[in-house]
């Protein structure tokens, strides 16, 4: 069956039409007042990518009109809970630049909650505002639709092109009509690929149903890295992978139980793991355990194996016995 | 786990079809009704709830954690601002929530941009994005000469605590 190819030109030609896509696409509008910025997104930029369903929280603002916290105190954050391994001029850049665009979010219509007696956004922890976000992603797909020159919607992108006059750039992008089965072929001056990460990469012990019980967006299918680097690009910060664990019968970020429940979590006989084993997971991990708060993917990476030890000591911790190595 | 369709409601008016992020919502090709094709790929996003005219749709709990019995439904109205919930438990608890998505007149207050005039050649050269250092808000705050906020209060820092 021959199928139809669409050749469009542009500008800048942003890659997925999710919260990154949608504001890539305002933000190019200011700087680049006469450009043609065209989104291309595989669903539709209303309700696509992970916020799809909404948001009752922004997780990063730093709230510097009150001298709540500072750049620094961020990349501090993110650099104890990533051990070392970040880009700390990425993450101040974020989060010098964060902020503003929740000031902006909040004059466009999103309802943010304030503490009846500060007067400030209603914080949950140290980093989240509290939000009405029903329409969070609506509300900036508005703004991206009010940018864009032109939206495909539902056009899935599966190709970065190089281009062939210039070494080492990219020259557009390909992909199909996720209905018509039509090729597209965009030829940009700048690609922005703000596409989803990866959901399903390893098949959950769920089955029938509860095969697509998942935390992040099931239509996520690790775009983000596959583009960049099929082409070659180098990719930054992917030294850590982190492999969620998620507890039987619930598929939400574990976290927002400890965070606003003041929850810890047990095991199938009754015990607080992270007490139960803090001397084994302190051999392999060392002072990091302490650190407040500990690394994710450490607390991740010791709940693995505190089952094996479980296994191994059935009758508890027995410190001068060899544990099982790391 | 997954969204299902009263067929007596549903027109085949296919917003969900337009709507569904995940692409399973379609339209039966007999019955002129919307269907869930794959259930199992559905994130009860809700997305498709929302965007039925018909209020046709209605998503059911996954069958093993939320047994048949109990019911969450969603109506959004755009033109009053706001999303109601109403959670019906097994038992017959009843609980209705009422929240803003918005709290202007939809989309009026996006600016623009195309209107606007061009960024000066020293804003295009300079580290500050759309309408910073004004929406940064750090007026109170001490400042560079870059307009971005100068904090050097490392003060509070404890010997391993790193937040």
């Amino acid at each position: 069956m021959a199928r139809k190819t669409h050749y469009e030109d542009c500008d800048i030609l942003v890659v997925g039409g999710g919260m990154a896509g949608t504001g890539a696409a305002f933000e190019s509008r200011y700087w680049g007042k006469d450009m043609k910025i065209i989104v291309a997104e595989k669903a539709n930029i209303d309700r696509s990518g992970a916020v799809a369903q909404g948001l009752y929280a922004i997780n990063c603002y730093m709230g510097m009109q009150w001298g709540e916290n500072a750049p620094e105190d961020h990349v501090r954050y993110a650099r104890n809970d990533l051990m070392g391994m970040v880009r700390e001029d990425l993450a101040y850049d974020m989060a010098r630049h964060v902020d503003s665009a929740v000031h902006m979010f909040e004059e466009w219509g999103l309802p943010l909650m304030r503490n009846k007696e500060t007067g400030r956004y209603q914080r949950e922890g140290k980093w989240q505002i509290m939000i009405h976000g029903e329409s969070y992603k609506p509300i900036v797909a508005e703004a991206a639709k009010k940018s864009a020159d032109k939206i495909y919607n539902r056009v899935m992108i599966t190709h970065l092109l190089m281009d062939e006059a210039k070494e080492n750039r990219i020259g557009g992008a390909c992909g199909f009509n996720m209905r018509t089965g039509e090729f597209h072929v965009f030829r940009a001056k700048a690609v922005v690929c703000a596409a989803g990460g990866a959901s399903h990469i390893f098949k959950p012990r769920s089955v029938g149903e509860g095969m697509g019980r998942t935390w992040y967006a099931p239509w996520s299918n690790g775009s983000a890295y596959a583009l960049p680097i099929a082409v070659g690009a180098k990719m930054t910060q992917m030294e850590n992978r982190i492999v969620l664990t998620r507890f039987k019968d619930g598929y939400g970020p574990v976290g927002a139980y400890f965070l606003h429940l003041k929850t810890y979590t047990q095991n199938a006989a009754g015990e607080n793991y992270e007490k139960k084993w803090y001397d084994n997971t302190k051999a392999i991990v060392g002072e990091y355990l302490d650190h407040v708060p500990t690394p994710t993917c450490l607390r991740n990476h010791a709940l693995f194996k505190r089952q094996s030890w479980r296994w191994t000591y059935p009758y508890g911790n027995y410190g001068s016995i060899p544990r099982p190595s790391p | 786990m997954s969204t299902f369709v009263y067929m007596t409601r549903c027109d085949g008016c296919g917003m969900c079809v337009d709507i569904c992020p995940s692409d399973i919502m379609h339209i039966d090709k007999t019955l002129r009704r919307a269907v869930n094709i794959e259930p199992n790929m559905c994130w009860e996003c809700y997305s498709c709830v929302k965007a039925c005219d018909q209020n046709a749709i209605d998503a059911r709990g996954y069958a093993d954690f939320s047994p048949l019995g109990h019911s969450v439904r969603a109506l959004r109205e755009e033109e009053k601002g706001t999303i109601s919930w109403k959670i019906k438990f097994r038992n017959g608890t009843e609980k209705n929530f009422c929240s803003p998505i918005t709290t202007k007149p939809w989309g009026e207050y996006i600016p623009e941009l195309a209107t606007e005039p061009s960024p000066s050649k020293d804003v295009y050269d300079g580290e500050l994005l759309y309408n910073e250092p004004k929406y940064l808000k750090t007026g109170e705050v001490q400042t560079a000469n870059d307009g971005l906020p100068e904090m050097t209060k490392i003060g509070k820092l404890k010997q391993g605590v790193y937040y």
